[in-house]
């Protein structure tokens, strides 16, 4: 059982509307790695990580997690979906956003207790978001927004956790005190898969890369997935692209 | 009970109107009034129409006893007490049933608004209507039962027919919803045609449904809306979370193993159960405004899902009974359109006067900023005045702070009106002195400050021209806050000249008032010391 790898994808196809947007997609995720997800615009990195948590329908292949299918051990995965999928004007403060993170472990029906509201305290104090607690959600900057979905993913207490662009619109102060806390639940034996779009920090911030486009063009520990050629597989010809990559290359020496 | 009472009131009020639904949808003027029009000339037409609507609310006095039970108080207020407190046993009904139907209206509307689906109550509330016939025809009756079932199937058929036009064409949902509305109740309308052809139709009050009437509301209809505000009540009460979570992120509910499609359904359900105990009342065209204009009253004065759901209940309430009530008073209106203008006029009032987002309350939050930006800028005056001077001698005149301000006197001594008023200043020498009090000198001092630092910071770090950077300090001077303050400061490594040589007034001269040595400190204190 503790044996199992958090996550295992074999041969997963997902199409909407029958084009298909992933192509077997083989992939087993070791434990305690922080996982870097980086690809072009509509490479499929969301549908790989909704696919993964059992929210789209798959056309073939199976996914598991800690062994099991994910329907069985969803609270043990950990979600932070991209900060536009929700409507930010909607009536709910922050403290609010934060405590839906323990619904999956409340379960149906049961209301959230004084635990539950000291755990949500904790990870709110964790992001440095804890004196906006009872802030609604729309009177935060982008970054303080994104910090609280963070919080509201640590409030789940999950072993697996997805984060479809965690870094988007963040200032390069909190970027950094984010990687900073997901290493430290890298430490802790947590496994994290994270969609990054910015290649050059991406080598510096990730244990492992997962290079995908439709398909995984690589996947392995970034010393000896990020280079040129793999880069190259994976952006296609695209040229503000590739000059990044050449200078990210380059920087590596 | 009277049932006598109730019964003998109610044939009383269907002998009243005979006007087939449509021909008083065309005509909603009181009738004895309507053949009157046409005799007046264009100009007095708006007079006239002014004053029947009048008549409307208020008048028809000689009426009255006769319609609210055996009523024979005739002043307005005494109606609304007897009406209010439940003791005519013909209103009752009525009374109880708006109310019930705006609280359950109220709740499901907040669901509906956070979700932006306005469109799918309206769709939904006219798909019942062939339901609501069809029901009818069941036994041929006004059977509350019958009707309710059939209207609820016939709603949840209209959303699925939506759904199903989503999932097989390319059409999206608002073209799918508006599809569905217009053909459903084409075809509850001619049904309703049909039933009023037939020989028992005409006394049938299946056109009620249509713009509503409460005066229509039964025993057995009151059970039924009691029976459908407490399932709707328990249900939100015991999944508040449920319904909150899969309202704001449906995507991480289903991620963190909650049934959101049956939640989601049982939510449609509710809203259709909702709409169906208020179509008697409220009627087919009109009741998808009770869903949405309660809870969009609500939606503008909180930022919390519980207390919208609390106020939308209430407002519901109100609606609902002071429709009813405005229904009675009238000529036996139909109750809909009262209780929906109710409910408007609720909006109206969270629109103009919500704490928060209400349009008044903005007005005065940024009337009060500019007032304030003024006074600010009097005192970065009187201190360029006294600056100019080297902080000698004790304050300043009108007539310095006119030149100053390139102004006339008037217009300084109103300025210097209002420094005192916000305790900022006194006034000596019969008001032609203005002395700083040690509230206005700080100001003062770190407006000054404030502007100089800006201009300082664009000039050094921005690498802006020291001619460029006036104007925009002029505006930043008001609004920066003491920490961007004090990180200007650290940046720019406590200088103490501007870019144009001026000095920067310090932490130091705010708090003694008076500042460095050479100043003079009679400035600060002024006489009142
Ligand atoms: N709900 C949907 N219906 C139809 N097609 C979709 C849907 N969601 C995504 N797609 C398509 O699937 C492909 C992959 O989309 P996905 O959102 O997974 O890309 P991504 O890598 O996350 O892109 P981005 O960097 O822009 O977030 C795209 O071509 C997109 O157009
Ligand atoms: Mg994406």
């Amino acid at each position: 059982m503790t044996d199992a790898p958090p996550l295992e994808i074999h041969d997963l196809t997902v199409a909407y509307h029958k084009k298909p947007v992933l192509w077997g997609i083989d992939l087993v995720v070791p434990r305690g790695k922080l996982v870097g997800i980086v690809g072009p615009n509509g490479a499929g990195k969301s549908s790989l990580i909704k696919a993964a948590m059992g929210l789209l329908p798959l056309s073939s292949g199976w996914v598991k997690v800690f062994g099991e299918p994910v329907a069985k051990n969803f609270r043990r995965v950990g979600y932070v979906p991209q900060r536009e999928s929700v409507d930010w004007d909607f009536p709910v403060s922050v403290m609010d956003v934060v405590l839906m993170g323990r619904y999956g472990r409340l379960g149906l029906l049961r209301r959230p207790g004084k635990a539950d509201r000291d755990i949500a305290r904790e990870c709110l104090e964790k992001v440095k978001m804890l004196p906006y607690a009872s802030r609604q959600i729309s009177n935060l900057s982008g970054g303080q927004q994104q910090r609280v979905f963070l919080a509201r993913a640590l409030a789940q207490e999950s072993d697996l956790y997805f984060m479809d662009e965690p870094f988007a619109g963040v200032d390069a102060a909190t970027e950094t005190a984010i990687i900073a806390l997901l290493h430290e639940l890298k430490d802790k034996g947590k496994t994290l898969m994270v969609v990054h779009h910015d290649l050059p920090t991406a080598r510096n911030y990730f244990d492992m890369l997962l290079l995908l486009n439709m398909r995984v063009v690589a996947f392995g520990p970034t010393e000896q997935v990020f280079n040129y050629e793999t880069l190259q597989q994976t952006y296609g010809g695209r040229l503000t692209i590739l000059s990044e990559v050449a200078e990210a290359v380059r920087a590596k020496g | 009970m009277n049932h006598s009472a109730t019964i003998s009131v109610r044939t009383n009020r269907t002998a009243v109107r005979r006007l087939s639904p449509l021909s008083s949808l065309l005509s909603p003027l009181p009738s004895p009034l309507l053949p009157l029009s046409s005799t007046f000339s264009p100009l007095s037409r708006p007079l006239y129409l002014l004053s029947s609507l009048f008549y409307l609310l208020l008048g028809a006095p000689s009426a009255h006893a006769a319609r609210i039970g055996d009523i024979s108080e005739t002043k307005l207020w005494e109606q609304a007490l007897r009406f209010f407190t439940f003791q005519d046993p013909a209103v009752r009904y009525a009374l109880a049933g708006s109310m019930l139907l705006g609280v359950t209206c109220g709740l499901l509307g907040s669901f509906i608004v956070v979700r932006k689906m306005a469109l799918v109550g309206d769709a939904l509330s006219h798909a019942v209507l062939p339901g609501v016939a069809l029901g009818f025809l069941w036994n041929m009756s006004k059977d509350p039962v019958a009707i309710f079932i059939g209207a609820t199937v016939a709603g949840l058929l209209g959303t699925a027919v939506v759904s199903l036009i989503k999932q097989t064409t390319r059409l999206k949902e608002d073209t799918a919803l508006g599809l569905v509305l217009a053909s459903f109740f084409a075809v509850g309308i001619c049904l309703v045609t049909m039933i009023q052809r037939l020989p028992t139709g005409n006394k049938s009050g299946i056109d009620k449904f249509l713009f509503g009437q409460a005066a229509a509301i039964s025993e057995g209809d009151v059970r039924l809306m009691a029976v459908v505000t407490v399932l709707a009540i328990a249900t939100i009460v015991l999944g508040y979370k449920e319904f909150l979570v899969t309202s704001f992120d449906a995507v991480f509910a289903r991620a963190v193993g909650f049934p959101v499609q049956v939640i989601h359904y049982t939510l449609m359900l509710l809203l259709a159960f909702a709409v169906v105990i208020a179509l008697q009342a409220v009627g087919v065209v009109l009741v998808s405004a009770m869903l949405i204009t309660p809870a969009a009253a609500a939606y503008l004065l909180t930022d919390r899902m519980s207390r919208m759901l609390w106020l939308a209940a209430l407002f519901g309430m109100v609606a609902g009974a002071v429709g009813a009530f405005l229904s009675f008073l009238g000529n036996n209106l139909p109750t809909g359109p009262f209780m929906v203008l109710g409910a408007t006029a609720v909006f109206g009032l969270a629109f103009l006067f919500g704490p928060r987002h209400g349009v008044v309350a903005k007005w005065w939050r940024q009337r009060s900023v500019t007032q304030r930006t003024q006074r600010e800028n009097t005192l970065k005056a009187v201190y360029h005045v006294l600056e100019g001077r080297e902080f000698k001698g004790e304050g300043v005149s009108l007539r310095e702070l006119a030149e100053r301000r390139r102004e006339t006197v008037e217009e300084a001594a109103r300025e210097a009106d209002s420094l005192r008023h916000h305790a900022q200043a006194t006034l000596a020498e019969d008001g032609n002195l203005i002395v700083l009090t040690p509230d206005g000198w700080q100001r003062a001092c770190a407006i000054v400050r404030n502007h100089r630092l800006w201009e300082l910071y664009l000039t050094h770090e921005a690498q802006i021209a020291a001619d460029h950077v006036h104007e925009d300090a002029e505006k930043i001077e008001h609004v920066l806050g003491e920490e961007t303050v004090r990180e200007l400061e650290r940046r720019l490594k406590y200088a103490t000249r501007d870019p144009h040589g001026r000095a920067i007034p310090g932490l130091a001269d705010l708090r003694r008032g008076a500042g460095t040595e050479h100043r003079d400190p009679v400035v600060g204190y002024g006489r009142g010391s």
